[in-house]
């Protein structure tokens, strides 16, 4: 019996021939990262228990990207406590002001990912990594911090699930509408302890910034990570970035799925997510008229350089809405700098959008535009909990850039082609 | 070791959000965010859990969020142990590593009602329903796991291993 590409990293890292899942291994770790909601936890845990000892300064990355640009003294003080940590210890891959960045969309830019690399992080979304090939997983902060002391964590190898993706797509249809059809197809927890791995021509065909909007959102399925082959998109974007070795694996033909799931994409239209999970999701075009108060644009999930584009695409040369507040959010700085150079900010500026310096704030409700009570709100991030993004009574949608813009425009939920 | 206590009930999919909203995730003090745990699902959970409460809910507990200030709500709530069909994994290692006590049982999800008194024995991995009558099996921990647990927390175990390098 062969392997999947989650096993074989796994197996590498484990310094084994095999693994099978459900066995419990010990791993070594290329990569462990947090940011300021949970690193402060594993460092004061460390203190707590006066271990003052980490195994390679090197491997370990600190992102202030959540309560940043600081919303208040106590993020603040969180920001300094990793800072003072990172200073104490020589970690050199400490993010904060004008080199920091939504976490993961700046580490693959930074060139800190590689294929083949075993990543752990303490946010849910580090799964976003797989989309170049690398087994990368969300933990807690106790269990980074103790990873950040022995440089190995323990995992569950899990089992891998197929994901095909066959067909040619629709005008508007994104890596963001294939992930979220595909969460509304199996469910929340349709891929629970599980690795997803996608393939077929239209994953091929999808740009990097698209994969990683896919592989992000790996986690609203239940999944322990998603993953895809590092094809030679992969390898020119990793190239002169990295200084890691890539190890490039492919599933053997004959590896062990729990499941294989075919999708034809020919028939599929771009996605809504309706409150108040990602699974229940409708094409743009069945819903009834919506009206929203509010669109974000940006997040782990979709503040990358495509993303912007595809705003950008719809918003030029219109005005948003005068009920609707537009809040783009790109990614990292380098996404702003590009942005800029192509003109993306002006579009944007002159539809009558706020550009926001690049954090996680709104997703998460944390600050820089949340909801008020029976607000509703279109946004290209990842969930769309009870509360998620504010007021317990304020409600999210989630959808691809192209969705999030047109209903900017229209000031209610529409796709480029309805306004 | 046996915990007893009084069933509060939820539903499928308790995500972290509803558990602990991220704007209280400033704090690290466990019983400042205990005072919030839950609260936009149910005003008085930290009311109701505060006198020995076991927590009982639907499939994929904990989904969401890697935040480990959840299971630390929980747990400085009052909370003493948290019965689920099934839990979503990130949840499921950071409540084994702070000391929370979780079981997985799909029967007892189901057939626990709120309120009904509850005895777990977590050696035994049972749980019984005092009042009624029923009692449930629960699969252990792998072995590893379970050292975990015994040994009061993650970070305990790689104490030792640091001391004896």
């Amino acid at each position: 019996m062969g392997m999947t590409i989650t096993e074989k990293i796994i197996a590498a890292h484990a310094q084994k021939e095999k693994v099978t899942p459900g066995e419990l291994v010990q791993v070594k770790i290329d990569l462990a990262l947090a940011n300021d909601i949970t690193a402060p936890l594993s460092i004061k845990e460390l203190e707590k228990q006066k271990i003052d000892r980490i195994f390679d300064p090197d491997k370990v990355v600190l992102v202030a990207d959540h309560n940043t640009p600081c919303k208040d003294i106590a993020s603040a003080q969180n920001v300094k406590l990793m800072r003072d940590f990172a200073r104490k210890y020589g970690i050199s891959h400490f993010f904060e002001g004008g080199k920091a960045g939504i976490e993961h969309v700046l580490l693959p830019e930074e060139g800190l990912i590689a294929p083949g690399d075993l990543v752990i992080g303490a946010d849910s979304h580090t799964c976003t990594y797989g989309a170049l090939g690398a087994f990368s997983t969300g933990m807690g902060s106790t269990d980074i911090a103790a990873s950040w002391v022995l440089g190995e964590t323990w995992l569950r190898v899990p089992e891998s699930i197929l994901f095909l993706y066959e067909g040619k797509r629709k005008s508007f249809v994104t890596g963001k509408d294939l992930i979220l059809f595909t969460i509304g197809k199996i469910g929340v927890d349709g891929a629970r302890y599980c690795a997803m791995e996608f393939r077929g021509s239209v994953i091929s065909e999808l740009s990097l910034d698209e994969r990683f909007t896919m592989a992000n959102m790996a986690v609203e399925a239940g999944a322990k990570n998603g993953i895809m082959e590092a094809d030679s998109k992969v390898l020119s974007y990793v190239s002169g970035r990295t200084s890691h070795l890539s190890r490039v694996y492919q599933s053997d033909p004959d590896a062990r799925w729990k499941e294989i799931i075919e999708i034809d994409v020919s028939s599929l239209e771009p996605q809504v997510a309706f409150p108040h999970l990602p699974s229940n999701t409708h094409s743009v075009y069945s819903i009834p008229q919506i009206e929203i108060d509010q669109v974000v644009i940006g997040s782990c999930t979709n503040g990358r350089i495509e993303d912007l584009k595809m705003a950008a695409q719809v918003l030029k040369g219109r005005e948003v809405h005068p009920r609707v507040r537009l809040l783009i959010f790109p990614g990292t700085p380098s996404v702003i700098k590009q942005a800029e150079k192509e003109g993306l900010l002006r579009i944007f500026l002159e539809a009558g959008g706020i550009v926001a310096p690049p954090s996680c704030g709104p997703c998460l409700g944390g600050h820089l535009g949340v909801l008020a009570e029976g607000e509703k709100c279109v946004s290209t991030t990842n969930r769309n909990f009870l509360g998620r993004m504010g007021h317990i009574k304020s409600e999210v949608y989630l959808a691809s850039p192209y969705v999030a813009a047109s209903s900017a425009v229209a000031g209610y939920i529409a796709a480029p082609d309805e306004i | 070791m046996i915990i007893s206590g009084k069933a509060l009930k939820y539903g499928d999919n308790i995500d972290t959000d509803v558990i602990i909203p991220a704007r209280y995730l400033t704090s690290t003090d466990p019983a400042e965010l205990a005072q919030h745990c839950l609260e936009g699902l149910d005003p008085t959970f930290c009311e109701k859990a505060s006198s020995a409460g076991i927590l009982v809910a639907g499939k994929n507990f904990g989904c969401g969020s890697s935040r480990e200030h959840a299971p630390l709500a929980i747990k400085a709530s009052g909370v003493k142990a948290v019965i689920a069909a099934s839990f979503a994994r990130i949840f499921y290692r950071n409540a084994v590593n702070i000391g929370l006590p979780i079981l997985e049982s799909e029967e007892a999800a189901e057939k626990i009602k709120e309120g009904d008194q509850l005895e777990i024995d977590l050696d035994k991995g049972e749980i019984k329903n005092l009042t009624s009558g029923e009692t449930f099996k629960v699969s252990p921990f792998p072995p590893f796991l379970q050292e975990i647990i015994e040994r009061g927390g993650l970070m305990n175990l790689v104490k030792e291993k640091v001391n004896s390098r």
